[in-house]
């Protein structure tokens, strides 16, 4: 693993190679996390709102059988089509056989982590169906031919003039044009074309209510509903952590989620679908894929919480500054890194390593998830069976050593200080981790053991 | 066993003892001295234009005067001169030419800016979404604090489509750059008028 070039830190190591990247990045994604905190303290009910959201999730989470079953006899009622998934194989077979029901091979898209998660856009694109996505940042992302770095931000990572280069070859718009109003003014044109054109729209779910059948899709672009209104058939992909248990609790989330997530007071859509258009059909597709096992690993249960808002990338100093790609997954930064395992353990057996733990994530969480103490946790889970990196298995095991025994402590820290001093290069090379992008510190003239020696002499005197 | 069966039965065994619900009503939510103030600051600050003072004839003025591109305006405020109301047999694909739609919200809310619409008021979903500019008429008096007020005023309110509109369409997409008119209206123009 310490040599794959898909671990965290080989990737991050890719990302950091432009240093003048790394820096906008991070002081960009810490910009959002102002406009959060400013959002946040308008409201003197904050911490109380965050504290009710999360027990109203607990609740929904504790009693998530009958809610899934009252959710879907209100929306068959409501006159919704509702399909279950198991896994992420069935939902995009369930998606690629709606798709053949209607005889179509090109549709519309909105923003949805899950189908990123399924990996449905490759999956479409294997069986012949041309997929747009509309979200702007996605559409970017999609004509890079890569995938979103971020939940809310999908190209983040991306430069304008790169931008305006993918759309000079895909768009036809001049060349060494990289303004913003412009590009999007582009985006809009071409998109509107395919808005108008194609009688599939896929879009996700941010909020399903067990009361009454209805799901709620924020976006500020109004591409959600671009795609769903003009649309023959509407496909709504989520999976069954979305529900909460009635209509009045989206209050307490509608006001938590933009304010986490960009520094808005709202969305400029909170759009409630509850039946579909006269003529139109309207299919849900419920999908478990892991959910249902990590709500029985009580302590990982409280990642099924998650509103994908993002704050949690955004104050994240790592991912600030190894970008989203460096995660290798579909949602990358902290709630990834506790999510990603439940699925495949071996595989992202380097992302809860992916963090300094300093709990910055945990702070911001609107529905208070303990991200950082899932991440420890995950690396106990990973340590014991076996899928610890090899170097740092080993590390830990001299550091555990090392920290047992006071002589042997005392007497490594007295050579270390020396050879410091005497061959600086010993340290002072690109073997050692700590010593890259960074000098290392000097070396302390005395311990601390010896300095309180000394000084506790003193005062007693 | 099918996957329904499946993944219920699933969450069924693996879901924690039941945990109770909270009590909304125990939430202090902000509450505001002047709800109208406080509206029109939010909604200004997240690009609308929010004006007072214009009547039925003024709004028609004004859709007249600062909308020009297109000529196609419609909307389903009986008596506003010159905007038509959606024949109901239109194909809404055909509507990409619409310039300015006009609709008179249920509610607004003072600590975002949003307004309350739902189907009953738009007649096509599509209508808010697809015109060039979007032109809402508020009553005032409608105006809560905030989103608790929102849902308890919509209730069991028996809609097939809601949607919290709050200001124009826009995207940050490129290096943060804040763009209106995304994919939805480039502006979005409100009338506070209590007799409309």
């Amino acid at each position: 693993m310490g040599t794959s070039t898909t671990t965290h830190a080989s990737l991050s190591e890719q990302f950091n190679a432009d240093e003048a990247r790394v820096n906008w990045h991070d002081e960009t994604l810490w910009w959002v996390r102002q406009k959060r905190d400013k959002a946040a303290w308008t409201l003197p009910e904050w911490e109380e709102l965050r504290e009710t959201a999360s027990r109203i999730k607990h609740n929904t989470l504790s009693n998530l059988h009958q809610y899934l079953l009252s959710f879907e006899e209100k929306a068959l009622a409501n006159g919704c089509t509702v399909h279950w998934a198991a896994n992420a194989a069935e939902h995009n077979e369930i998606v690629l056989n709606i798709l053949r029901d209607q005889k179509i091979d090109q549709l519309v898209k909105s923003k949805s982590m899950l189908t990123e998660e399924c990996h449905l856009n490759e999956y479409l694109a294997a069986n012949g169906i041309d997929v747009t996505d509309t979200d702007l940042g996605e559409r970017i992302v999609q004509l890079a031919k890569e995938a979103p770095s971020h939940i809310v931000l999908p190209c983040i990572h991306k430069k304008k003039e790169e931008i305006g280069e993918l759309f000079h070859e895909h768009l036809g718009t001049p060349a060494g044009n990289a303004d913003p109003l412009f590009l999007t003014r582009a985006a809009r044109a071409h998109l509107r074309e395919k808005f108008l054109t194609r009688r599939v729209a896929i879009t996700g779910v941010n909020f399903a209510v067990a009361e009454t059948g209805e799901f709620v899709v924020c976006t500020n672009e109004g591409n959600a509903d671009m795609g769903a209104h003009l649309a023959d058939v509407h496909i709504a992909c989520m999976g069954i952590e979305k529900l909460i248990p009635e209509r009045k609790h989206l209050g307490v989330f509608l006001r938590l989620l933009a304010r986490s997530a960009t520094g808005q007071p709202i969305t400029t859509y909170s759009s409630h679908f509850v039946k579909p258009r006269p003529g139109q059909q309207l299919h849900i597709i419920l999908v478990d894929n892991g959910r249902s096992t990590q709500l029985g690993r009580e302590d990982f249960r409280n990642s099924l919480k998650c509103i994908r808002c993002g704050a949690c990338m955004n104050t994240c100093p790592v991912y600030r500054r190894s970008g989203g790609h460096s995660y290798h997954t579909a949602i990358a930064g902290p709630i990834g890194s506790i999510l990603a395992p439940n699925l495949d353990m071996k595989k992202y057996a380097d992302l809860p390593f992916a963090s300094t733990l300093c709990g910055s994530c945990s702070n911001v969480c609107p529905v208070k998830i303990d991200i950082h103490n899932q991440l420890y946790q995950w690396r106990q889970e990973i340590t014991r069976a076996g899928y610890a990196p090899a170097g740092k298995a080993a590390a830990m095991k001299a550091m555990a050593m090392g920290l047992s025994k006071p002589g042997w402590y005392r007497l490594g820290g007295k050579i270390a200080r020396r050879m410091m001093r005497a061959i600086p290069f010993l340290f002072n090379n690109r073997l050692n981790a700590w010593y890259k992008q960074r000098e290392m510190p000097a070396p302390p003239k005395e311990t601390f053991a010896d300095w309180y020696r000394k000084n506790k002499n003193q005062s007693n005197q | 066993m099918n996957s329904r069966d499946q993944i219920l039965a699933a969450v069924k065994k693996n879901q924690p003892a039941l945990q109770p619900l909270p009590a909304l009503a125990d939430l202090q939510a902000i509450r505001f001295t002047h709800p109208v103030e406080k509206f029109t600051e939010v909604l200004t600050s997240i690009g609308a234009d929010v004006r007072t003072g214009y009547d039925l004839n003024a709004i028609a003025t004004f859709i007249d005067g600062n909308f020009t591109e297109g000529r196609r305006f419609l909307g389903n405020i009986p008596g506003l001169p010159g905007v038509g109301s959606l024949d109901s047999t239109v194909d809404t694909h055909t509507l990409e030419d619409l310039e300015v739609f006009v609709l008179k919200a249920g509610f607004g809310v003072a600590e975002n800016g949003a307004v309350w619409v739902t189907d009953a008021q738009v007649q096509e979903r599509v209508l808010p979404f697809i015109c060039q500019h979007l032109v809402v008429i508020l009553d005032p008096a409608t105006i809560v604090n905030n989103m608790h007020e929102a849902y308890e005023r919509i209730g069991n309110q028996d809609y097939h489509f809601g949607l919290f509109i709050a200001g124009p369409s826009k995207t940050a997409d490129i290096e943060q750059s804040l763009v209106l008119g995304a994919h939805g209206p480039k502006t979005m123009t409100l009338f506070l008028n209590g007799g409309i």
